[in-house]
């Protein structure tokens, strides 16, 4: 049994639809990297696996169990975290209080201040800094770091390295490395294609909402998920097409 | 020694102005709603006190005790049910609500209670006379120096409530990103009707303290809104010590239009409160993320 299962999901803004019909299964300990253009309809899904967004249609399960109209909080509760897109940290307060807010579900496991402060070594000397006086790569930190606090099953992450500086999205791989490492199941967004098909187990591409190829990250795979990720070639686009 | 004694007085009623304000306050820096129904909750407050009194023989301040309670669940509720729906509207239907609602208790405390002036004042005792004299023109009423004295343990309380909890924390997350904070597994609506119970427990410590010192019918809401409203706006919106400082400066003010001459009290305050808008837009503590 997969431990997240998306089935059929759509969602979407008003008349605009974003996702049509998606299904995705994630196994447990799995790395899915989620690809595709601009409005591909990537962060409304991660979104709506959050509980961020309701779902106009199909179901999102945990472990076997329907969470569809649960809230965003308690997804976080049952173990779904998010690392929303642009980090969205609570600017006004401190890193250490930014991780703690991680941890307002109190759910146990392995992931606590000094394990996550082990894992993103750059955050220590920053604790007391207020989140909207670091860089980039630092806020990256502290909202991976913020949402493993929770110890979720599945880790959701939006657009890792989007605005980073190179060495930044270096160390921020690093750590996440580590992070996978321990067993988290992890669906990222990442638009850069060398580096998802490097980290995750499986690349899953987005066409207008859609899901047009779903592949094993191996390198062999590259041109096939170009061609998907540009709407080229409908031949090419084979897999988990809706 | 006159004017020591002015600014002394100002001091002391800002105290009560900065207990009516911090609610206010709270409310805007957490949700960003304008409460304009909350002078009218400060005297639902009061009322209340006085209905205990009607039953057993207790001070005002004892018979606060049980309408504390009462306070928050109104407070709570009052979220859970207009405001947040209003809220899903936009920032601006919950204003237009809270001045019905603002109109509703007005009414519902003129049916209930009669429009008769009612004051606490004769069942707080001595504490009403009570003062101490500095020197031959400058005495402090022991009331005024005790509302300030809570004035500003209502203040640096929520300042370590907000600063230093985590329950606290998590509210002060909220306020600066309600949509993260969902994600993190904070209840944002939990967080908000507490913040709302708290604003409406403390319009109701304000109430209890405008009726011991001075006087208040079913139409008193408003006006005590404004002055709230002025200190809040003073002390830079969302700033609970800006607040307090806002109460303060909007108490001197008015003690020392009135010295100049009994009619400019108010009028003093309402000017010193447009000037600060005119030249200091983030009034004189502006806060960054809304609940400093």
């Amino acid at each position: 049994m997969s431990l997240l299962a998306v089935d059929s999901v759509d969602a979407g803004y008003g008349l605009l639809q974003a996702v049509r019909g998606v299904s995705l299964a994630l196994a447990e300990g799995e790395t899915v990297a989620l690809v595709g253009a601009n409005g591909a309809g990537k962060t409304t899904l991660l979104r709506t696996i959050a509980g961020a967004h309701q779902a106009a249609a199909g179901t999102v399960s945990l472990a076997g169990r329907d969470v569809t109209r649960v809230s965003a909080h308690r997804r976080v509760a049952l173990g779904i975290a998010l690392v929303p897109e642009g980090r969205r940290l609570f600017p006004g307060l401190t890193v250490e209080e930014n991780l703690r807010m991680g941890a307002a579900t109190r759910r146990a496991g392995r992931w606590d201040l000094d394990s996550v402060l082990a894992a993103f070594p750059m955050l220590a000397p920053l604790r007391k800094r207020r989140a909207a006086n670091l860089s980039g790569g630092e806020q990256q930190a502290t909202a991976i770091g913020r949402a493993l606090m929770s110890n979720p099953i599945v880790l959701l992450l939006d657009e890792v390295s989007l605005g980073l500086s190179p060495i930044a999205v270096e160390a921020v791989y690093e750590s996440l490395r580590t992070v996978v490492r321990e067993g988290t199941t992890a669906l990222l967004v990442e638009q850069d294609l060398d580096r998802a098909l490097g980290f995750a187990d499986r690349v899953v591409c987005m066409l207008e909402g859609r899901v047009v190829l779903e592949d094993r990250a191996e390198p062999a795979a590259r041109e096939k998920i170009t061609a998907a990720y540009f709407g080229l070639s409908a031949a090419g686009a084979g897999g988990g097409a809706a | 020694m006159t004017w020591v004694n002015v600014v002394v007085q100002g001091v002391l009623l800002g105290g009560v102005y900065a207990l009516l304000a911090c609610g206010l306050s709270l409310m805007y820096g957490v949700m960003r709603i304008i409460n304009l129904a909350h002078g009218d909750l400060a005297v639902v407050g009061a009322y209340l006190v006085t209905v205990v009194l009607d039953h057993v023989g207790v001070s005002p301040f004892v018979a606060f005790l049980a309408v504390l309670p009462v306070m928050l669940a109104i407070g709570y509720v009052l979220q859970r049910t207009i405001l947040e729906r209003s809220l899903r509207a936009g920032i601006l239907t919950p204003i237009l609500a809270t001045f019905g609602l603002s109109i509703a208790i007005q009414n519902i405390l003129l049916r209930q209670f009669s429009p008769d002036v009612k004051s606490l004042g004769g069942n707080a005792g001595a504490l009403t006379t009570a003062s101490w004299r500095i020197t031959g023109q400058l005495s402090i009423s022991a009331i005024g120096a005790l509302t300030l004295a809570v004035a500003v343990a209502v203040v640096a309380g929520l300042h370590v409530f907000l600063h230093r909890t985590r329950f606290g924390s998590m509210m002060r997350a909220t306020a600066q990103d309600v949509d993260s904070a969902e994600l993190v597994g904070i209840d944002s609506r939990s967080m908000y009707a507490w913040a709302t119970a708290l604003a409406v427990a403390i319009a109701a410590l304000g109430g209890l303290f405008l009726g011991i010192r001075s006087t208040f019918d079913p139409t008193a809401g408003p006006t005590q809104l404004i002055f709230a409203f002025e200190a809040v706006v003073i002390g830079g919106l969302g700033s609970l010590w800006g607040t307090l400082a806002g109460g303060i400066v909007l108490g001197v003010s008015q003690t020392t239009g009135a010295q100049i001459n009994p009619q400019y009290s108010i009028l003093a305050g309402n000017l010193v409160f447009l000037v600060v808008i005119a030249t200091r837009r983030g009034g004189l503590l502006g806060s960054r993320d809304g609940t400093q």
